[in-house]
């Protein structure tokens, strides 16, 4: 599928439709690209209009890749468990817990007297173990026990959430090194705009008063880190054995038993890797605010769903692609972003993002009564 | 005469009181189709299942190529050569025919000393290519999910699967089943084929049509028991059918064949 060979065959047999399920299947395969275009053109205009400033800023755009790395790390992972046909309700806890557990570990390890770097290494061990750990117990309830996935993650995200509120002792865990927030909230690149001013490469120019507001920062680490586990993401769900298996689990359970996939050995890996992206998502939250949050987490898991869904992902599972997860994390960051700036209410904000997710089901359900649930388009 | 790649002797399977399988004794020689009739009920699908590894039979033996075996599940079945393609062909329609040709056994490729392993795409369309030459299937694309292909050309891909993966016993359940007449007719074709090729075919059906077009043998079962074993060439539709409801059997009323 991944071979010109496809992308061949992919044309000969949209070629072979009338010219307007031809149209149909190309809009429903790029309509969220189009959406994001259109959206953005729309707020550039928009926004000046109403006395707003300007939309399209290289500050505004990194502000906007920050704010969606939550939901789209949450996003990845959730991708990898739908394909399979599952889902993962406990996410967004189980970056929270993750969250608390860095912080804490960040903070005993530098005041045992860790230096500073080791110990944020300490911290994003202690995220990834714990978020690991919940993943695991997760996928192995659903795998060897035959709990539905639906069942056994809305319980354990109580449960998570439950301990992360114990762990934190109910308020936000401080007292960090403050070093840490260079790691949270630094870039690999620096702009600094106006007179005297240029581009900067990892280290940030020391500026003052007037000047600061002329710096920008571009790909800011949290993106940075996040781009790279989109990178890992893409590379094993196209590229490898595990990938392939993902897809033949959510296409058709019978027919990977029966070919001797490990079935239940690769659904509990796929329940620690979405708890892995969340713990991520919790310690990079550590870094950026420079404390753990046992709530940080708690209103991301039903926007990590609703990118995931409107990036075309199956939650019949067996069709999906993390590039779609991707813009439907921009589509909902965007959004949200342009709604402030036209000074909309914050509420319309969520009526805004539920209208998209049911319009891009609607989209990919036309497409499928035309040509099949897994025709030309869908694919890895 | 050659040795039967299949022989079963007095086998016999009980689901609580119900006896399913009921002393059985059966053999399969190497190029020919037999076809397992009987209706629902009679226990064809038991004693397939005996012989696939899904059901450990509770009394008899299995010899496959000469060698008393025992299956505990399906995969001890499939390593020694005996495929098993069910009604629902155990594919996964969103994946492309290499895909499914590779199944859960991909061809991978390996990089930094074995450190990161990636799937042999080219590898396995060559491979499908070539596995789907030799049974004379040909589709315009291999590369696209395979629910745009239809019910006979999914038959196909399951059917030359088993072949690349060496299939040395094929048992084919309803095959035709809600396939259109040119679509029957193929895989009609690709049954003979694999018995040209030295597969034998084990065919479980109903389809008195698929019997004659294809079969060399016939068994017919009636509530567990075999109750005759004829060359097809020596029966008709209507004996047949006389014997799947019972009012033949020649363990009772012994026939000259």
């Amino acid at each position: 599928m991944t071979s010109s060979d496809a992308k061949a065959a992919a044309r000969a047999s949209v070629s072979r439709l009338p010219a307007s399920k031809q149209f149909i299947i190309v809009a429903s395969r790029l309509w969220a690209w189009a959406f994001l275009g259109l959206m953005i053109v729309f707020f550039v205009v928009a926004v000046p209009a109403v006395g707003g400033a300007t939309f399209f800023t290289v500050r505004n755009s990194q502000n906007i890749l920050v704010a969606i790395t939550p939901v789209l790390l949450l996003g990845l992972g959730q991708t990898l468990v739908i394909i399979s046909a599952g889902i993962d309700l406990s996410v967004g806890w189980v970056m929270s817990l993750a969250s608390v557990l860095s912080a804490l570990a960040i903070r005993s390890a530098f005041n045992a007297g860790i230096p500073l770097f080791p110990s944020v290494v300490i911290g994003f061990l202690a995220a990834v173990a714990g978020a690991g750990l919940v993943g695991l117990i997760n996928g192995t309830i659903i795998a060897k026990l035959k709990v539905p996935a639906f069942i056994v993650t809305l319980g354990s995200s109580f449960i998570v959430r439950g301990v992360a509120l114990l762990m934190s002792e109910n308020t936000t865990v401080i007292g960090l090194p403050d070093g840490i927030r260079d790691y949270g909230n630094e870039s690999l690149f620096y702009l600094v705009r106006g007179e005297g001013g240029g581009f900067y490469f990892f280290e940030r120019p020391e500026l003052s008063g007037e000047m600061l507001r002329q710096l920008d920062r571009i790909l800011p680490y949290p993106v940075l880190v996040t781009a790279v586990v989109v990178a890992i993401a893409i590379f094993i769900l196209r590229k490898t054995q595990f990938g392939r298996h993902t897809y033949a689990i959510g296409g058709n359970l019978q027919a990977a038993l029966r070919t001797g996939i490990p079935v239940d050995s690769h659904i509990i890996k796929l329940y620690m890797l979405s708890s892995i992206t969340a713990g991520i998502a919790g310690f990079l939250s550590t870094l950026r605010f420079t404390a753990g949050s046992a709530v940080i987490g708690d209103a991301l898991l039903l926007s990590s769903i609703a990118a995931v869904i409107i990036g075309g992902v199956s939650l019949f599972g067996g069709a999906g692609t993390i590039m779609g997860t991707v813009i439907g994390s921009l589509i909902i960051a965007v959004l949200t972003t342009g709604l402030v700036m036209l000074n909309v209410q914050a509420f319309w904000q969520f009526i805004v993002v539920g209208v998209v997710v049911i319009v891009a089901v609607l989209i990919d359900q036309s497409r499928d009564l035309i040509v099949g649930r897994h025709g030309p388009g869908q694919g890895s | 005469m050659t040795d039967p790649v299949l022989s079963i002797r007095g086998l016999t399977k009980r689901f609580g009181g119900l006896t399913a399988v009921n002393n059985v004794s059966w053999d399969v020689y190497p190029g020919e189709v037999v076809a397992l009739l009987g209706d629902n009920g009679a226990g064809k699908s038991t004693l397939i299942k005996c012989v696939s590894g899904v059901y450990t039979a509770d009394e008899g033996e299995i010899y496959f190529q000469g060698r008393r075996s025992h299956f505990a599940r399906p995969i001890d079945a499939r390593r020694v050569g005996i495929e098993t393609i069910y009604q629902d062909l155990a594919l996964a329609n969103n994946l492309d025919v290499p895909a499914n040709i590779f199944l859960g056994r991909e061809a991978k490729k390996s990089y930094f000393g074995g450190l990161i392993k990636t799937l042999d795409e080219k590898f396995m369309l060559r491979e499908a290519h070539a596995g789907l030459d030799a049974l004379d299937i040909r589709f315009p694309s291999l590369s696209q999910p395979i629910d745009s292909l239809s019910g006979g050309q999914r038959q196909a891909v399951a059917i030359a699967r088993a072949v690349y993966w060496d299939a040395r016993l094929m048992i084919m359940d309803e095959p035709t089943n809600n396939l259109g007449v040119p679509e029957q007719r193929k895989v009609q074709e690709l049954i003979r084929k694999l018995r040209d090729q030295g597969v034998p075919v084990i065919l479980i059906t109903h389809t008195l049509p698929d019997v004659f077009a294809v079969s060399d043998r016939i068994l017919v079962m009636h509530r567990g028991r075999k109750v005759t074993e004829k060359k097809t060439a020596d029966t008709n539709s209507e004996e047949l059918v006389r014997y799947m409801v019972g009012a033949l059997d020649d363990t009772v009323n012994p026939v000259d064949v």
